[in-house]
């Protein structure tokens, strides 16, 4: 969809005031959900989730059962009431593909050959969207992870990168997302770098493909600071409490 | 449980080389590096590095002294949930008591509790329990709560001093299992005082002195002890 806003200044200066490379405000608050194993509350940007994870238990139905791993579903969900115009309650395409693609990101990163024949739960409730969702669940699912004590190999984290108005930017608003040319959803493993999640939406040249996959991947590490920062605040926490 | 340097660690972040250190317990290694691979509490011994978890599902091993809620009688055993990730078989066998074929429902039923003891694991993680040792029985009554398995060190305390106050102060029966489960029988109000002591120790697991403000908090408002 083309329109004749400008997305971006030629001074580099976006619709909310942040520069091409600025990451919209994170606050992330893990263990919030007291029934749930492991819960995270993330809010970004004009986004809210909450992520509450299950397990590992006894994944049921029994032919879902791995006999040498666990099995790991993700079930993205959004709320009627997270978009401007109510949104139909249940799955439906896009929600079953995001479920899919989160849950073989975290298959990634969770040791799942310690729990054979289990199955780790992931719910993501999105409570309000304003584009990139689908980043905010999983950089939300990692935390939740943390929290419930599932053995990880990393901490997941993803960040979308795009194109508005020809210029590269990171981290797409809802404006830029409806109207811009391209948006590149990015997950990755912060240690070693590997790409857990890639989707393109929209045209990117090469070059272009190239600087928004580096700049994603410079904002992933970005928000993973946030990520620890706000898991080691939480059970620090607890430690400092009585000890003053 | 020794308490100097509480060090809290993340999934992922890296503790040591390989050459100085070897890998403990809740670490993983790549590239001659060991990782975290779950959070908890760094503990280095004879360099060794082991992760204390500070919260996720209980892991049985041999030998645990769990306390079990039966979820199915069958013809020739039975399937106990034991708060793992697996339901735990109990065989007919393994029972102090001569069952008659498919008369396993007479002795024990969907939703009685057992405090058993993990017999065996296979490398596909099917557990086995036995009732058949010393200590080991069905829980006529009483009440049965759940905690954090990860601090289960701290309910019972050093050599077991943790418990023995609850239990001197509550005039309480207290069975604590491995997988997370305290079965309690007594008065109504010496059930809520372990109630209280067991909410404070999981709030504040990870904080030293732990067991002299449970003696403060339960010391309070005790009538008579033994």
């Amino acid at each position: 969809m083309k329109s004749d806003i400008e997305l971006i200044t030629s001074e580099g200066k976006r619709l909310d005031g942040r520069g091409p490379e600025d990451i919209r405000k994170i606050k992330i608050e893990a263990g919030v959900l007291h029934r749930a194993d492991g819960s995270c509350y993330l809010e970004w940007g004009g986004n809210k989730v909450l992520v509450a994870v299950y397990g590992p238990r006894e994944a049921v139905p029994r032919h879902t059962q791995n006999p040498l791993r666990a099995i790991v579903q993700a079930r993205y969900n959004m709320a009627a009431f997270s978009v401007e115009d109510r949104k139909r309650p249940g799955p439906d395409r896009r929600s079953v593909e995001i479920s899919k693609v989160i849950s073989e990101a975290l298959e990634k990163v969770i040791l799942t050959e310690q729990f054979p024949r289990a199955t780790v739960n992931v719910n993501i409730e999105v409570l309000d969207a304003e584009a990139g969702t689908r980043c905010a669940g999983l950089t939300a699912a990692g935390v939740a992870l943390i929290d419930a004590g599932i053995p990880m190999r990393d901490i997941p984290v993803a960040i979308a990168a795009g194109k508005i108005n020809g210029q590269v930017v990171l981290d797409l608003g809802k404006e830029e997302d409806n109207f811009g040319d391209a948006d590149l959803p990015v997950a990755i493993s912060p240690r070693t770098g590997e790409v857990l999640l890639l989707q393109m939406d929209g045209h990117l040249t090469v070059d272009e493909f190239n600087q928004a996959f580096d700049l994603a991947v410079k904002g992933c590490h970005a928000v993973s600071e946030i990520q620890k920062k706000a898991v080691m605040h939480k059970y620090q926490a607890i430690a400092a409490e009585v000890q003053e | 449980m020794p308490n100097e340097g509480r060090q809290i660690v993340i999934p992922g972040q890296i503790l040591g080389d390989i050459p100085a250190f070897k890998p403990g317990r809740g670490t993983f290694v790549e590239n001659k590096k060991i990782y975290a691979e779950r959070l908890g509490v760094l503990n280095i011994q004879d360099n060794f590095i082991n992760i204390i978890p500070l919260k996720g599902r209980y892991e049985p091993i041999v030998d645990d002294f769990v306390i079990g809620v039966v979820e199915e009688a069958s013809t020739s055993n039975w399937m106990v949930d034991i708060n793992a990730p697996y339901p735990a078989l109990l065989h007919v066998h393994e029972v102090p008591w001569e069952i008659e074929f498919a008369d396993t429902e007479k002795y024990l039923n969907t939703g009685d509790a057992i405090l058993a003891k993990v017999l065996s694991i296979d490398e596909s993680k099917k557990l086995q329990i036995t009732l058949n040792d010393r200590n080991l029985f069905k829980l006529k009554g009483g009440h049965i709560i759940e905690f954090e398995p990860s601090i289960y060190r701290r309910i019972m305390g050093k050599k077991y001093s943790m418990i023995e106050i609850i239990q001197k102060y509550t005039r309480c029966r207290i069975k604590v299992g491995k997988n997370g489960r305290i079965w309690i029988d007594g008065d109504a109000e010496g059930i809520a005082k372990v109630l209280q002591a067991i909410s404070k120790i999981e709030s504040e697991a990870a904080t030293f002195g732990l067991t002299d403000r449970i003696e403060e908090l339960l010391k309070k408002d005790a009538k008579d002890v033994r």
